[in-house]
């Protein structure tokens, strides 16, 4: 079943590499994606006790902005997202549900005080991108370390894991009807 | 998809709701509750792999809550959360039992690891609970030591009857190993791969055999908080040991006479027909015979169960295994204790030969036990054993020779004489001379 991916970069405009992301998110899900704008309120979103913003908030505000019902809304943002238990997260997606928000914010490598390196952001991008959407997809973690549905909550995990779905993750998708 | 299951219990809706989504993108089964009643009527439902418990709810706190939580499981790993870090509080929760502690917000890495290590942890817990039950069920299923006709006899029946679904019953006095043999038919069987759960029906309470049988459904009765599985159907495709069958009430005796026919029945308070395929091995020290002469044992049920019947042979009735057995013994305690006893002294193998043993086996090896913590080697010494060996007198002289009950006699007078020949020769009326040339006939020592 070919369920349309919206993919919304919702704190400003596109980034140069936005055709690359397109591209990777592609070899897991070729099913069709559109970029669309997603204006949501950002500031509404953000917690000063925690100086970051809700990844709950920011998910809610961009599902107002889905087209189609039966579609997929991945929206990407530069800002720090947390949940309240955690002090922060990669990303945020709705279990087998329509919506997934990914922060660019930590795979930066400025984040950690190394020099800035386009190459390694979008290829994390790629990943956490793939990974929330294929949470939204009905995927859980999966024990392969390889896998791109394998749990990640550092940087350096991100960058161990595959980009790719493993035969397991893959054959869920099928399943499912989604692939 | 995975079945482990959470519990996440805090007050907070957003905490809940956050957790709930992370461990549900983890694979989890995953319940919440917004305080500790809640969490308590949660763990109905359980059991949990983990519990992640808020410290600081209104009403009844974390710590409260983990108090009544260890009540109902007290396997559970607990993993405490909360705002407030105090090193008073987490080492009370962790005093309580509680696996590790964590201060929100939690760093994603940080949570990922420690349930990482309270699974870890659990599943090392629950194979070591394993590995002990399969190390027990090694250690019980000991190969039986036989050098006497009469048991390799019995053994013989084992491998025959282990081969087969039969019912078998094995009878014999107290201590002659009944269980022994109940364990190596489990083992020759093909039933060998799964449990064998045995149940002395002599040791509970009539009221509570019924339900240790059966099982039971939660509120089946007063106290029954909880399902339980019963033995039998733990027994599903091993073997049920029912020991001390001739102590079962008629009540109960209908029961598993239903179960033997059917290979059906409800837990205690259920509706719901549960099967399970076991094959029974009975053991009683009681004439079945005459308590169904007597009406207290059904005939139908005698016969469902008595379909190949061993009889273990008291340890009197079967000398030649005496030493073996004592040697056996003593090498297993000497390994145990540390100690380096190796053989018996001549007039230690006297007492042991002597003796009547109506406790049979197991009275031998408390003795030998009882020998090797007193004695301090190298041979197992007569004056180490238990008064009760060394008193006994063997009652059935027709198994013995003269020669034999002459040996033990001069060796159990000259002990009472502590030794001392002249006071032993007076005692035996005999003369001196005499009683040292049966001494050295016989192989005593003074």
């Amino acid at each position: 079943m070919a369920v349309l991916i919206h993919l919304a970069f919702v704190d400003g405009r596109a980034p140069a590499w936005s055709d690359a992301l397109i591209a990777g998110v592609a070899e897991v899900f070729p099913n069709p994606i559109h970029t669309i704008a997603a204006p949501v309120d950002l500031p509404q979103c953000f917690v000063p006790s925690r100086q970051q913003h809700h990844a709950a908030l920011v998910l809610a505000a961009l599902l107002r902005h889905r087209p189609a019902p039966e579609s997929k809304i991945l929206g990407i943002v530069r800002v720090d997202l947390f949940v309240p238990v955690l002090t922060f997260v990669f990303g945020q997606a709705q279990l087998d549900g329509p919506g997934a928000v990914v922060s660019t914010y930590r795979l930066r490598s400025e984040f950690y005080g190394l020099p800035g390196d386009e190459g390694v952001l979008v290829e994390r991008t790629i990943k956490e991108c793939v990974h929330e959407l294929g949470h939204s997809f009905g995927l859980v973690h999966c024990d392969y370390y390889d896998c791109v549905m394998h749990a990640s909550s550092t940087v350096d995990e991100v960058d161990v894991r595959g980009a790719g779905l493993c035969g397991h993750c893959a054959s869920v998708l099928e399943g499912k009807g989604w692939a | 998809m995975t079945d482990r299951r959470i519990l996440i219990v805090d007050d907070e809706q957003s905490v809940r709701g956050s957790l709930e989504e992370w461990f549900r993108e983890d694979g989890f089964q995953v319940e919440t509750a917004e305080d500790g009643l809640a969490a308590i009527r949660a763990m109905e439902r359980g059991p949990y792999d983990i519990i992640l418990l808020d410290l600081k709810m209104p009403g009844m706190d974390g710590i409260a809550v983990q108090k009544r939580v260890r009540e109902i499981d007290p396997r559970a790993t607990i993993i405490i959360l909360t705002a407030y870090a105090s090193v008073e509080t987490a080492v009370e929760a962790l005093k309580l039992g509680a696996f590790d502690y964590v201060t929100k917000p939690v760093d994603p890495d940080e949570l990922s690891n420690l349930v990482r290590n309270a699974l870890n942890a659990r599943a090392l817990a629950e194979e070591n609970v394993r590995l002990k039950e399969t190390v027990s069920e090694l250690t019980q299923a000991t190969p039986i030591l036989a050098v006497s006709a009469k048991m390799e006899h019995v053994l013989d029946l084992v491998r025959t009857v282990a081969e087969t679904d039969s019912s078998v019953v094995v009878r014999g006095e107290s201590g002659t190993g009944k269980e022994l043999i109940a364990r190596a038919i489990h083992a020759q069987s093909r039933r060998r791969y799964f449990p064998l759960v045995a149940v002395n029906a002599g040791s509970i309470p009539e009221t509570l055999l019924e339900s240790e049988l059966f099982g039971h459904e939660k509120g089946a009765y007063t106290g029954a908080q909880y399902r339980r599985k019963g033995k039998i159907e733990l027994a599903n495709g091993g073997t049920l040991f029912l020991d001390e069958i001739g102590d079962i009430s008629p009540k109960t005796q209908i029961d598993l006479l239903r179960v033997l026919e059917t290979h059906r029945f409800t837990r205690l308070g259920g509706n719901q027909e549960i099967e399970s395929d076991f094959r029974l091995v009975c053991a009683t020290h009681k004439n079945l015979e005459k308590l169904v002469e007597e009406e207290q044992f059904r005939e139908d049920l005698f016969y469902r169960i008595n379909v190949f019947n061993i009889q273990v042979p008291p340890l009197r009735e079967r000398p030649e295994d005496i030493l073996p057995l004592a040697r056996f013994f003593i090498e297993k305690y000497a390994r145990a204790m540390g100690k380096p006893v190796k053989a018996v002294a001549p007039e230690a193998e006297a007492v042991l030969l002597g003796y009547r043993w109506p406790g049979n086996v197991r009275e031998l090896e408390n003795a030998v036990e009882r020998a090797m913590v007193v004695g301090r080697g190298p041979a197992l010494e007569a004056r180490d054993l238990p008064v009760s060996a060394l008193n006994g007198a063997a009652d059935e002289p027709l198994a013995r020779s003269i020669a034999a009950l002459e040996k033990d006699h001069i060796a159990r007078v000259l002990s009472d004489c502590e030794g001392n020949v002249t006071r032993a020769a007076k005692v035996l009326d005999i003369d001196r001379a005499t009683l040292y040339n049966k001494l050295k006939r016989y192989g005593l020592r003074r």
